[in-house]
């Protein structure tokens, strides 16, 4: 990547301007066309291909040829050597060895849940699918839950739980504890304090609010660095109480994002790209389809899939949610003008939701103040969405409280004095807290400080005592979603490490402190149960376990009152000026609990398409204007604070804006974690958690080099991603099939292919895409796929099976975007298999392009062949062989490859298998659906859509008849199996043309 | 000056060349033949186990089915090794007191597990599914030979590829009905070309020969 970061963007916007430049661009690189991009790009992989060219590495590889020559043929006659079964001694009931179980449960993020069904193989989990009787996942997942996994089985979560460093056990701890707890009954618990994350679990409340009633001096903190003190804020400006506030994209018609990544990792944004896809889905003639303005600063998920962006400063943003306010008649909106670059969307929007009332929403972003809440409840209100599109429930959180204000309470009486006890479960907030609080410091003056965690992180190096806490895997516990539903967690497997989970932990105030965490979930359900008056309670508890949701548990629809608006919205908002700094999860490791988790770290990241790192983003123009380039380290200033690191030109990025991503920067993540990126919590401040304006950037006139996949495996501006508006479909269904004709099918001299059986087939939906990457990480998951490092993907050898690529169109400023998974094509014509000669790639009977390790002997000729770029090679041994836990969390139906083989998408063949012995078995066919791929079942949209396309009723096959339907790169005549669905974007006929908006004024 | 080679040495370099040939054909046709003879593949070698457990005292002594102890071969990939609990099911009562049945009680008493020799080991890369072939005709015995005769377990045949893709080329060589299956005294008829071909259409058997029905 180092030698071509030098962007003219001059030449970017002449080639934009002139017809010489591509229509769709993947980046400015791109754009720019330089020689050194052109160089970089014919090199398949960046390092080592040219090897060959070059006399003395020709001699060595000659060499080592002959040498593994001499040696192929003996290798066959070694003797297989002895391996041992070890059946069990007494067999579980309902195990068949080799058929995987699966069991429900949910997992966490932020405290809310997700129900999840996790696959077991002889008592192992190996993957995590949704749960499709789960309404928060509805059968899909995000990238978290499918990490897991890998978090289950991470050889670097702590394993020993100790005193200053030194081994204790349980015992000694709870004895410990108990020592400095008992004597406090006499003084009601004055100086204990509990800090925990967000709260949704019953149990660990009524825990806490039974600790609390023996302590009544006692006091419960709650802190997550990505909090949602803005929404609890801004709802009880607008209604005097917090309501929990939920969405039904599905209903909506129109909607407005106020910065809120509704389709990126706000509580629910599960379900909500999944009913945003069912909104947008066009079929048949019925041009029907929702239309989204998103107004944002940094580009998101849920901006790359607007209809009309609007690329704007934070501190703008409540101007133009009040504007908006303005114009669509909301009593008491404030008057400011809406800015400048805003106004022509902003207007026409305001005119799309009065014409759609009752059936549009207007969203404001967990990162967003109040104020703007406040005021998008005020407009859903007026625009009579409430009850259609938006609903309020009671809170989820168990004690929805300001997490800022309550971490600086405790800070307060922690520098105070009065604080001897402090209890941390979970987080980790010496990392997370806001700078200014110096919550480190204050920790260190505590006589007696316990810390619960997955990880010896920092927050575990400041703490006496540290306790392994056990995965939400390996314990018993419960959670509620964003609906308010419950699930009851079950554990998979005995904790691998000792762990102990926070209801154990806290059972040590009690007067059982040996009590169980499933004692203690099963006493908590037990009461509702009796006050549901269930009479069964074994059946209701089994039933509840069993389908991972709690049924009756949702949370009704709750009347409120809107309050007025003016004292809400409080003084009118002004736009500042000059750089500001914006402060966001990362979205990969979010706020850094992930980091060390290799699976996360290396899934490029969406738009950057960058892994192992974070940056500080600029917009193409801030970036000329300051004379950044990408790659420069520059330090960022801010109210006295700073930091350093590299910066990085994303098209799409604000004006005037710098994005930095919390979560890097880790000094005790682990191995995998420690070290990579910069710490943005360095200048997060708990007056501005999201963005500070003032902020000043400095060139230091170093660079570093960055691995982003952005560049990798380019498609040199063919048709490939084929995209139009609704307008365009309505009139002539027909224009995408148009852009690039498929060959007819006598072109070839070959007599065709008879498939007689299946013929399966895959159908990809980029109008229903959000780029959301859980399909990459599930199909990690499923077919072992290792992680590489830093070093190896800066080379162009990550091994990803499946990619999602990001094309631009338009202005480098405010560009639209458009994502695109690409896994292997499984052509009818493979360019791959006559390449092959030692014949390791090979077509089967059921059109699947079977690749054979075993024969592979790593000529790389059919991945130079392939013209999709989707075949992956082993440079280096990259599974890791020797840890234990890793072994336990593989795929065991799927081979484990070593050096020097290439590999690819199967197309999950495994499940085929899996779905065609069953099937057979009972002499029937396989039915449409009996079949999902890992990356299918995922999929929160719903855009990946697998079967056999020999069926006319199965759904491919419907997919693959629709007027969208096109082939990637079918001019070839390789007659892909998967086939892609057009993306089309919902244009607002006043406006013209799907195009972002944004301050053009600097140059 | 005179010649250096006399005639005869065309001939004779044209026997080298030839004979270098035929050296190393030869040579290479011995190491494929050696790769394929019981010296590598251990067919009918008799592998010691950990308890000196007869196949042949069970089957053909006492007439156990081979699904009283192998449960999953109906249901799953794997057959099925059995827990130490079906052994103690019998010698709880049974030769309670065998000092050869010591491992089988310090297994069951110290809930460790008894660590069996494989012997039927197919090779990693390869994924094999009992349940399917039990259900399309194909005996216990075609594959794993005549168990009832054997005390210690041996394989009868060298389960490399080309003797899987013999049977997945045409399966009606070695197919029975489904009631024989699981007979281990099964003698195929004198016109099994004529049974397996009927069984083949009535099974629903086709002769899958893809690289991905077994790798993958």
């Amino acid at each position: 990547m180092s030698e071509h970061h030098d962007l003219d963007l001059s030449a970017i916007r002449a080639r934009l301007d002139g017809t010489s430049g591509p229509e769709y661009w993947r980046s400015l690189d791109e754009l720019a066309n330089s020689e050194a991009f052109q160089a970089y790009l014919h090199r398949e992989f960046p390092e080592q291909a040219s090897e060959f060219t070059d006399p003395v590495g020709r001699r060595q590889f000659l060499r080592l040829m002959g040498a593994s020559l001499a040696l192929a043929g003996v290798s066959a006659c070694t003797k297989q050597p002895a391996e041992a079964i070890v059946p069990y001694v007494r067999a579980p009931e309902e195990m068949v060895p080799g058929k995987p179980l699966f069991f429900a449960t949910a997992l966490t993020l932020g405290g809310y849940a997700t129900g999840v069904l996790v696959e077991s193989h002889e008592g192992r989990p190996t993957k995590i699918e949704g749960n499709p009787e789960h309404p928060a996942s509805l059968g899909a997942t995000d990238i978290f839950m499918q990490a897991a996994i890998l978090a289950l089985y991470d050889p670097d979560r702590s394993q020993t739980l100790s005193h200053l460093g030194d081994i204790r056990t349980w015992s000694a701890f709870v004895g410990a504890f108990r020592a400095v707890v008992e004597p406090k009954r006499a003084s009601e618990g004055a100086g204990i304090r509990v800090l925990t994350e967000t709260v949704t679990s019953p149990t660990l409340a009524r825990q806490i609010r039974e600790m609390l009633a023996d302590f009544p001096a006692a006091k419960w903190h709650q802190f997550d660095a990505v909090n949602r003190d803005n929404v609890r804020a801004g709802s009880t400006a607008a209604f005097g109480s917090h309501v929990e506030t939920r969405y039904q994209l599905d209903k909506a018609r129109v909607i407005v994002s106020l910065d809120a990544d509704v389709l990126g990792a706000m509580p629910g944004s599960v379900r909500y790209i999944h009913d945003f896809a069912a909104g947008r889905r066009v079929r048949g003639a019925t041009g029907d389809m929702s239309r989204l303005y998103v107004a944002e600063s940094a580009p998101t998920n849920t901006g790359g899939k607007a209809d009309h962006r609007i690329a704007i400063k934070p501190s703008a943003l409540e101007a133009v949610a009040g504007a908006l306010a303005r114009a669509v008649g909301v009593p008491g909106a404030p008057q400011a003008p809406a800015p400048e670059a805003a106004r022509t969307v902003l207007d026409a929007a305001a005119r799309d939701l009065l014409a759609n009332k009752g059936a549009c929403l207007v969203v404001a972003g967990d990162e967003q103040p109040a104020a703007v809440h406040a005021l998008a409840h005020a407009i859903n209100a007026a625009l009579g969405n409430v009850g259609t599109t938006v609903v309020y429930t009671d809170p989820v959180e168990a004690e929805p409280v300001d997490q800022v204000q309550s971490l600086r309470d405790l800070v307060a009486d922690m520098n105070g004095g009065t604080v001897d006890l402090l209890l941390i479960l979970g987080g980790n907030p010496v990392y997370t807290a806001p700078a200014d609080l110096k919550f480190g410091d204050a920790l260190r003056k505590i006589a007696f400080t316990a810390h619960l965690g997955l990880y010896e992180d920092e927050t575990a190096a400041l703490c006496q005592w540290h306790v392994p806490e056990a995965h939400p895997l390996e314990a018993w516990g419960d959670a509620r979603a964003w609906d308010g539903t419950a699930t009851i967690m079950q554990p998979l497997i005995a904790p691998l490490y000792g762990g102990r989970s926070a209801h154990e932990l806290l059972a040590a105030f009690s007067s059982a402190p040996g009590r169980s965490a499933y004692d203690l979930v099963r006493d908590t359900w037990k009461k509702t149960a009796s006050e549901a008056r269930v009479t069964d309670f074994e059946g209701y508890w089994r039933k509840s376990v069993h389908d991972g949701v709690v049924a009756g548990t949702a949370f009704a629809p709750k009347a409120v009152t809107l309050g007025t608006i003016s004292a809400a919205a409080g003084s009118a908002p002004k736009t500042a000026s000059g750089l500001e700094c914006v402060l966001r999860a990362d979205p990969t490791v979010h706020d850094g609990r992930f980091a060390n988790l290799g699976w996360l770290q290396e899934l490029p990241k969406p738009f950057t398409k960058l892994t192992w790192d974070n940056t500080v983003q600029f917009g193409p123009a801030t970036a000329a204007r300051l004379g950044i380039k990408n790659e420069d380290v520059v330090e960022v200033r801010v109210r006295g604070r700073r930091l350093q690191g590299p910066a990085w030109i994303v098209p799409g990025q604000a004006d005037d804006t710098v994005t930095v991503h919390l979560g890097y920067g880790r000094t005790r993540a682990g191995r995998v974690g420690n070290g990579v990126g910069f710490d943005a919590y360095a200048v997060r401040t708990s007056d501005g958690l999201w963005w500070m304006d003032g902020a000043a950037v400095r060139n230091s006139g170093v660079s570093t080099p960055l691995a982003s996949t952005q560049l990798h495996h380019d498609m040199d501006g063919r048709a490939i991603i084929r995209t139009g508006t609704l307008d365009q479909y309505v009139k002539n269904p027909g224009f995408v099939k148009a852009m690039e004709p498929d060959p007819p099918k006598t072109l070839t001299m070959y007599p065709p292919h008879e498939y007689k059986g299946y013929a399966w087939g895959m159908a990809v939906d980029i109008n229903a895409c959000v780029g959301c990457n859980a399909c990459v990480v599930a199909c990690q998951s499923e077919n072992n796929i290792p992680v590489v490092g830093r070093e190896q993907v800066a080379k162009g050898r990550e091994m990803h099976w499946i990619r999602v690529d990001t094309y631009y169109k338009g202005p480098a400023e405010h560009p639209e975007a458009y994502h695109q998974p690409v896994m292997c094509q499984h052509c009818e014509n493979a360019p791959c298999e006559v390449v092959c000669p030692v014949a390791a790639t090979v077509h089967s009977d059921e059109g699947l392009n079977d690749m054979v390790y075993n024969r592979c002997v790593g000529t790389r000729y059919c991945s130079n062949n392939c013209p999709y770029k989707v075949r992956r090679f082993n440079f280096l041994l990259y599974q890791d062989w020797d840890t234990p836990t890793l072994k336990m969390g593989r795929n065991p139906d799927v081979s484990v490859r070593s050096r020097g083989v290439m590999e690819k998408c199967t197309y999950c063949v495994q499940r085929i298998t899996r779905a065609k012995i069953d099937s057979e078995k009972e002499d029937r066919q396989v039915r449409d659906g009996d079949i999902v791929t890992a990356c299918q079942q995922s999929c929160p949209a719903e855009a990946i859509v697998f079967g056999n396309i020999n069926d006319p009723e199965s759904r491919v096959a419907r997919l693959r008849a629709e007027a969208l339907n096109y082939s990637l790169l079918g001019e070839l005549n390789t007659r892909p199996r998967t086939t892609y669905l057009a993306a089309l974007k919902n244009v607002n006929p006043e406006l013209g043309h799907a195009t972002g908006a944004g301050d053009d004024t600097h140059e | 000056m005179s010649q250096i080679f006399h005639p005869s040495a065309n001939g004779i370099a044209r026997a080298i060349v030839i004979g270098l040939i035929v050296v190393a054909a030869t040579g290479g046709y011995i190491v494929y033949e050696i790769g394929r003879t019981p010296y590598v593949t251990r067919a009918y070698e008799a592998r010691q186990q950990p308890i000196q457990f007869s196949h042949e005292r069970h089957v053909a002594g006492n007439g156990l089915d081979c699904r009283y102890c192998h449960t999953s071969v109906e249901k799953g990939a794997a057959a099925g090794i059995p827990p130490t609990k079906t052994c103690m099911n019998c010698h709880a009562q049974i030769f309670s007191s065998s000092p050869y049945l010591e491992p089988v009680r310090s297994s069951y008493a110290n809930d460790v597990s008894i660590q069996w020799i494989k012997v039927h080991d197919l090779p990693d890369f390869v994924y094999f599914n009992h349940s399917i072939h039990v259900d399309k005709g194909v005996g216990c015995t075609t594959c794993h030979g005549r168990v009832d005769q054997m005390p210690l377990m041996w394989t009868v045949h060298s389960l490399q590829m080309e003797w899987c893709l013999d049977c997945h080329r045409s399966p009606e060589k070695y197919l029975r009905p489904r009631s024989a299956v699981f007979k281990v005294d099964y003698q195929p008829p004198p016109d099994q070309i004529a049974l397996g071909g009927e069984l083949v259409k009535a099974y629903k058997v086709k002769s899958l020969t893809s690289c991905s029905t077994c790798h993958r």
